[in-house]
């Protein structure tokens, strides 16, 4: 379980490294925290030629509030940062965000690895994809051609898969407006995994009523999707226990040796509805 | 150049790295895991390798003081930053320090294999979080695996040594519950 | 001096601190990855991709072409002789197979090696593993117990007709099926239990390098059999046996994973006689989860019979182990069927018992042992009859079990164990009143008043410890494991070094052991050092498993230092020309009794080394004493009761264990928080069995896990705190009184959580009978699935 062999190029600046991903093609890839690449390296499953380092570049490990009331969280920034947020920028808007970060591994895994890295890298469970599906978050990326802002509607392509150029540098994520009302859960077997089906939603909540939601999936498809059918009936003022259960109607998960398509189903009704509960209490 | 994994001599990289305060110059391939430096070019052989992808914990070491997975981390990426490894908690005379003495007297150790990892773990999370629950402590422990105690005696060797460093306590001994001990 | 109690006030039943503990705490422990030496090469395997197949080509130029790769040999290179593990048994009962240590001309499993590569580092090893070219001529792989006795199934091994390795009937008793016949109350249970990695953290690994001036193979290895290593590696390498020193480092955890001779230790060793330079091998996670020993799946179809008082009558039972590719050495693959046909009656007054017991190989990772060895299982499938029967007949689980342990002492079982004395009923009475004492029934139904489901199962057993010679023996065993050797020699400071056969890997030896030698020599424990885990150094041994370690390896270490002391007392009485009986030893000196009159060991050292012309003619020069000792009878058997307490969790499925204890019972406990370690470390594992390990293989044998995402070892999230409390019924034979304290939380934990899940289970009629169980048949079982469907 030792990597392959290649060349180690430490970027200065994000137009450095998008010029030297430009260069070097599809034998290159960007290291940022490592947290996923490495492991797959240690197996062989990922064998890039070149690796440029992202992790020097510190303009990017901030976190911090717009004047619009949006967050803006640097591509480098920590699981670990936001999970104890040190200079106290999310407030109850976006406590969802760091109440998410438990969820993430262990705490040695969020110390390294990076909201950009987890977004990049794409994996239909993961916790940050989720959350970027279910709060609208957008992504702006910069490259050889510019800077682009993504929304997250188009980032997630499926599999490890997203809208990022192969030249792209993911410098920063924003979410758009505070969500008090929110509220991400899962289950995994075990602590720390990744989850079988990992929920979210985030809550309309007019003088303590129900408005209407953004409601969430991770892994119950290729990549983290809306449910759309399941925001209808918080629109229409249905209980949570039927937002659960339309959920669960509308998506058709891939069985695998973790759980069936029927369990992973049930898993839906079950996590929605715990999301559901926990984001109106906040 | 060609980098054909199969037929080229990879190149070789001079790496500084900072450990445990003092400076180490390495040339290596940039592909050694900073885990593999440790112990196998530095001679840290405290470090331990379990699993290779970041769920044992066993390689767990401080940078810039917080835990981390040195089987996930290349050496390469280790440069400017301050490493601490096991062989850095024992004072210049050999005396254990306190967290150490900790896992003796609860016996939070067996084999010892996983333990380097445990204590890195405990120290980082404790240096950030000095006045943590034992339920917090018990999150933190899950993020390591040990095949010989059960966990137990770990979680509360832990909490032992948070408390007296607390100062709220003499004695770093008394357990949650007194029936827990009966023998 | 056999058996006389330990004297009061020592060192024995104290929680002594760890004489480990200092190294292993400072990162200066050393561990077999922690040797280096000059001009040392790395291993690693070029590994089959396919479970069955002959090997039709391979082609290793390219690997030597590598940069960094030194050599790749394949067994035609190496020409080895095969390991071969042997049972006296006809051939109807077992057929030996060979283990090549390189795959010849077939290969049977994926992840059997086939070549070596030998390079500067692991890095550039692995980089040629990937130019080695093999080509395989696939033939059906026969994935499991029913494929493998199938009508024409595919032969694993050519002389295995019906792929049965092992087929024994070990007892049957007249008339038992008269009894099911006539009986009130009989019960069935279809049980599977998943293969398991033992999973030492450590994994398997060496350092082999030939030693000119010592004309020696020295193999570095994290064993618990050294001896046994070396016998398989002269055997192999066609060395005399003195021309091989195994020396084991600090290990990792074993198991029983590292209780078996590993081929590819050979082939690192082989590789290192060719080249003449040092050669390591550390067995990456991968291979140690897909391609190393792995252990426990067992099938079995077990009926009994019980009046209408819940008594039982009768057990019939046939069980059925998947070994996969090979016999293990030393054991065979005789180990967990003949475990299980021999001691499967437990704690329980049987009168009639009938067994089958086989071993299947088929193509997956062979199998070895792990702690505890069959009675995990076999004590979940009893425990099962016996919560079926209770429900049958409307007892209270707990009572029925009452009605049934044994309790007169000694008791002659009808499989010819004799059991001596224990504390079965007593365990299981304090056990369940611990539980009541906390309130958990009350819990209970409170919460099935608000529709939760919390559950409370229990399991009763014991385990034989400390299995001499003649328990081996009755296995018809070629290796018969039993005795062990002591040699205790002090020096001329007074300091003691002495040595046992057994092999610490995580049991604290060095503690413990030089506990029972400190108080028997009246000595500062500071002053006495154990060596094991060096063939040179040790005469002989048989290692550390079946928690024989204290028992037998202590026994030998009390009696060798009882001899020591008796020398140290004819010195001095010969001193003070009075006779030996006059003078004791007390605080690292002999004194005369009732007088004033000391001679500090140093002195008496002194004599026996420095002085020797001072010393009578019938006492020889020097201070080293050996002793021996066995088990004459049926061994000795540690027993316990535990209760667990789960809640399951409707919407997910998901086990919760709300309270563990446990009441155990292992004689003299020579340091009491060394037990409990090993009681919450081995109900840890069984847990890990019970909810969340396994290993299983697709129909071509791509085994489904290679690392931890897959493979679930518990964290301290899901593994509860536990409560222990200890009974002592002392070992009438041993020379502590100490049974052995290895295995029975493994032993214990996996049926006291199924009958905790059934438990919880019982308003839903659905019973779970296959670990592990899985949130989603938990899921399925609460949301009212039909029963039929749950076989996990």
């Amino acid at each position: 379980m030792k990597p392959a062999p290649f060349q180690y190029h430490r970027a200065r600046d994000v137009d450095g490294a998008s010029r030297l991903l430009a260069e070097l093609g599809d034998d290159a890839k960007v290291i940022a925290g490592g947290q996923s690449l490495v492991a797959m390296m240690n197996y062989r499953l990922a064998r890039p030629r070149h690796l440029v380092d992202i992790g020097g570049l510190r303009e990017l490990d901030r976190m911090h509030r717009d004047a619009e009331g949006g967050l803006r969280v640097g591509a480098l920034t920590t699981h670990h940062t936001v999970e104890s947020d040190p200079a106290g920028v999310l407030g109850a808007g976006f406590e969802v965000l760091r109440k998410t970060m438990t969820w993430i591994g262990h705490l040695p895994i969020r110390t390294r690895g990076t909201v950009g890295g987890s977004m990049a890298h794409g994996d239909a469970t993961a916790e940050w994809c989720l959350l970027a599906v279910t709060l609208g978050a957008e992504f702006v990326a910069r490259g050889p051609r510019g800077e682009r802002v993504i929304p997250a509607g188009d980032f997630f392509l499926g599999y490890y898969t997203t809208a990022l150029d192969p030249d792209e540098i993911l410098v920063e994520i924003v979410f758009p407006r505070p969500a008090p009302h929110a509220a991400l859960t899962e289950f995994a077997e075990r602590r720390g995994d990744f989850a079988l089906v990992a929920a979210a939603v985030d809550l309309d909540v007019e003088d303590g009523e129900v408005r209407g939601g953004r409601v969430a999936l991770g892994g119950v498809a290729s990549a983290a999707v809306r449910v759309p059918e399941a925001e209808r009936v918080l629109t229409a003022g249905g209980s949570f226990e039927a937002c659960a259960s339309a959920a669960a109607e509308a998506v058709e998960p891939p069985a695998d040796a973790s759980g069936s398509t029927h369990y992973r189903k049930e898993l839906v009704r079950t996590l929605i509805r715990r999301a559901c509960e926990e984001a109106v209490s906040r | 150049m060609n980098t054909d994994p199969v037929a080229t001599h990879p190149d070789l990289q001079l790496i500084t790295l900072d450990v445990n305060g003092e400076r180490y110059d390495v040339v290596t391939e940039p592909r050694r895991t900073l885990v593999d430096v440790l112990r196998h070019e530095l001679r840290l052989t405290g470090t331990h390798v379990g699993c290779e992808h970041g769920i044992c914990g066993a390689c767990t070491v401080l940078v810039d003081e917080r835990p981390v997975r040195a089987c996930l981390m290349f050496a390469a990426q280790a440069e400017g930053a301050r490493i601490r490894t096991v062989e850095s908690l024992a004072d210049s005379d050999n005396r254990l320090s306190d967290l150490q003495r900790a896992f003796s007297e609860h016996h939070a150790l067996q084999c010892g294999f996983c333990t380097p990892g445990f204590l890195m773990l405990a120290e980082g999370f404790l240096g950030e979080r000095p006045e943590a629950s034992k339920e917090e402590i018990r999150e933190v422990v899950a993020a390591n695996l040990c095949r010989c105690t059960g966990y137990q005696t770990i979680v509360e060797a832990i909490e032992a040594c948070a408390t007296a460093r607390r100062g709220a306590c003499v004695t770093p001994c008394i357990p949650d519950s007194p029936a827990d001990k009966e023998h | 001096m056999s058996n006389t109690p330990l004297a009061e006030g020592k060192l024995v039943g104290k929680a002594v601190r760890r004489r480990e503990d200092p190294r292993l705490l400072a990162g200066r422990g050393r561990f077999v990855d922690d040797v280096a030496l000059p001009g040392m090469l790395h291993a690693q395997f070029v590994r089959s991709t396919v479970a069955h197949a002959e090997l039709a080509s391979m082609d290793v130029s390219a690997v030597r072409e590598v940069p960094g790769v030194v050599a790749v040999f394949t067994a035609e290179d190496l020409e080895l002789a095969d390991i071969v593990a042997q049972l006296g048994r006809p051939l109807s009962e077992f057929v030996p197979t060979a283990m090549p240590v390189l795959a010849r001309d077939k290969v049977r499993y994926v992840g059997e090696p086939i070549a070596i590569v030998v390079a500067r580092d692991a890095y550039a090893a692995e980089d040629g593993l990937e130019a080695a070219k093999v080509s395989y001529a696939t033939l059906p792989p026969v994935m499991s117990e029913e494929a493998a006795f199938a009508d024409g199934a595919p032969l694993v091994h050519a002389e295995a007709a019906h792929n049965t390795l092992v087929d024994v009937s070990l007892f049957a008793t007249e008339g038992i099926d008269r009894i099911f016949e006539a009986a009130p109350c009989v019960v069935e249970v279809d049980t599977r239990t998943g293969r398991q990695n033992a999973l030492p953290l450590e994994t398997r690994g060496a350092v082999a390098h030939w030693d000119d001036r010592e004309e020696q193979l020295v193999l570095h290895t994290c064993t618990q059999i050294p001896h046994q290593v070396r016998t398989v590696a002269s055997r192999c390498l066609r060395l005399d046996e003195r021309a091989v020193r195994v020396v084991v480092p600090d290990m990792g955890g074993g198991f029983g994973q590292k209780c078996v001779v590993g081929r590819e230790e050979i082939a690192a060793a082989a590789a290192a006689l060719r080249l003449r330079r040092p050669v390591k091998w550390i067995e990456d996670r991968k291979d140690a989860l897909s391609a190393s020993f792995l252990a426990r799946e067992q099938h079995y179809r077990a009926r009994a019979a019980f009046d209408a008082e819940g008594g039982i009558l009768a057990l019939d039972t046939d069980v059925v182990c998947d070994m996969g590719a090979y016999s293990c050495y030393p054991f065979t693959a005789g180990i967990e069927p003949l475990m299980a046909s021999a001691e499967m009656p437990g704690v329980y007054k049987l009168p009639a018992y009938r067994v089958r017991g086989r071993a299947v190989t088929t193509n997956k990772a062979p199998t070895g042992p792990y702690r505890g060895v069959s009675r995990p299982q076999y004590v979940m499938v009893m425990e099962r009859l016996f919560e079926r029967a209770a429900r049958e007949l409307g007892l209270d689980p707990v009572e029925i079990r009452r009605r049934n342990v044994i309790t007169d002492f000694p008791y002659t079982g009808v499989n010819n164990i004799t059991y001596d004395p224990g504390s079965y009923l007593e365990s299981l009475n304090l056990c369940e009143r611990l539980v009541k004492d906390e309130g958990w029934y009350e819990k209970q139904a409170a919460a099935a008043a608000e529709g939760r489901h919390i559950g409370i199962g229990y399991s009763c057993f014991s385990e034989r410890t400390g299995y001499g010679s003649a328990a081996f023996a009755q296995r018809k065993m070629k290796v018969v494991p039993g005795f062990d050797i002591s040699e205790v020699r002090m020096d001329t400071s007074g300091a003691v070094t002495f040595t046992t056969g057994t092999m610490n890997h995580g049991q604290s030896h060095e503690t413990t052991m030089a506990q029972i030698v400190a108080d028997e020599l009246a000595l500062d424990i500071a002053k006495v050092r154990l060596h094991q885990g060096d063939t040179d150094r040790i005469t002989y041994g048989f290692g550390t498993f079946a928690s024989r370690s204290i028992t037998i390896g202590g026994s030998a270490v009390r009696l060798a230092a009882a001899k020591l002391g008796d020398k140290l007392r004819a010195i001095a009485a010969s001193r003070w020309g009075v006779g030996p009986d006059e003078v004791e030893l007390t605080e690292g000196a002999a004194r005369r009794r009732n007088t004033q009159d000391v001679l500090p060991y140093q002195e008496i050292a002194d004599i026996a080394y420095l002085q020797a012309h001072l010393l009578p003619k019938d006492i020889e020069p020097g201070l080293s004493v050996t002793a021996t000792f066995d088990v004459f009878n049926d061994g000795t058997f540690s027993n316990a009761t535990h209760a667990c307490v789960v809640e399951l969790h409707a919407g997910t499925g998901q086990v919760e264990i709300l309270r563990y204890v446990c009441v155990e019972d292992c004689g003299v406990a020579i340091n009491p928080q060394v037990v409990e370690g090993q009681c919450r470390g081995g109900i840890a594992q069984g847990i890990a069995g019970a909810l969340f390990e396994q290993v299983t293989y697709d129909a071509q044998g791509e085994p489904s896990a290679t690392g931890f995402m897959d493979y679930k070892v518990p964290t301290a999230h899901e593994i509860p705190d536990v409560l222990i409390h200890h009974l002592e019924t002392p070992c009438a034979f041993t020379e502590t009184g100490a049974k052995g304290a290895g295995e029975g939380g493994t032993i214990g934990a996996p049926a006291a959580v199924l009958n905790a899940v059934n438990d919880a289970l019982r308003p839903t009629g659905v019973e779970l009978d296959h670990t592990p169980i899985t949130p989603e048949t938990v899921h399925r079982a609460l949301n009212g699935a039909p029963s039929l469907e749950l076989s996990s």
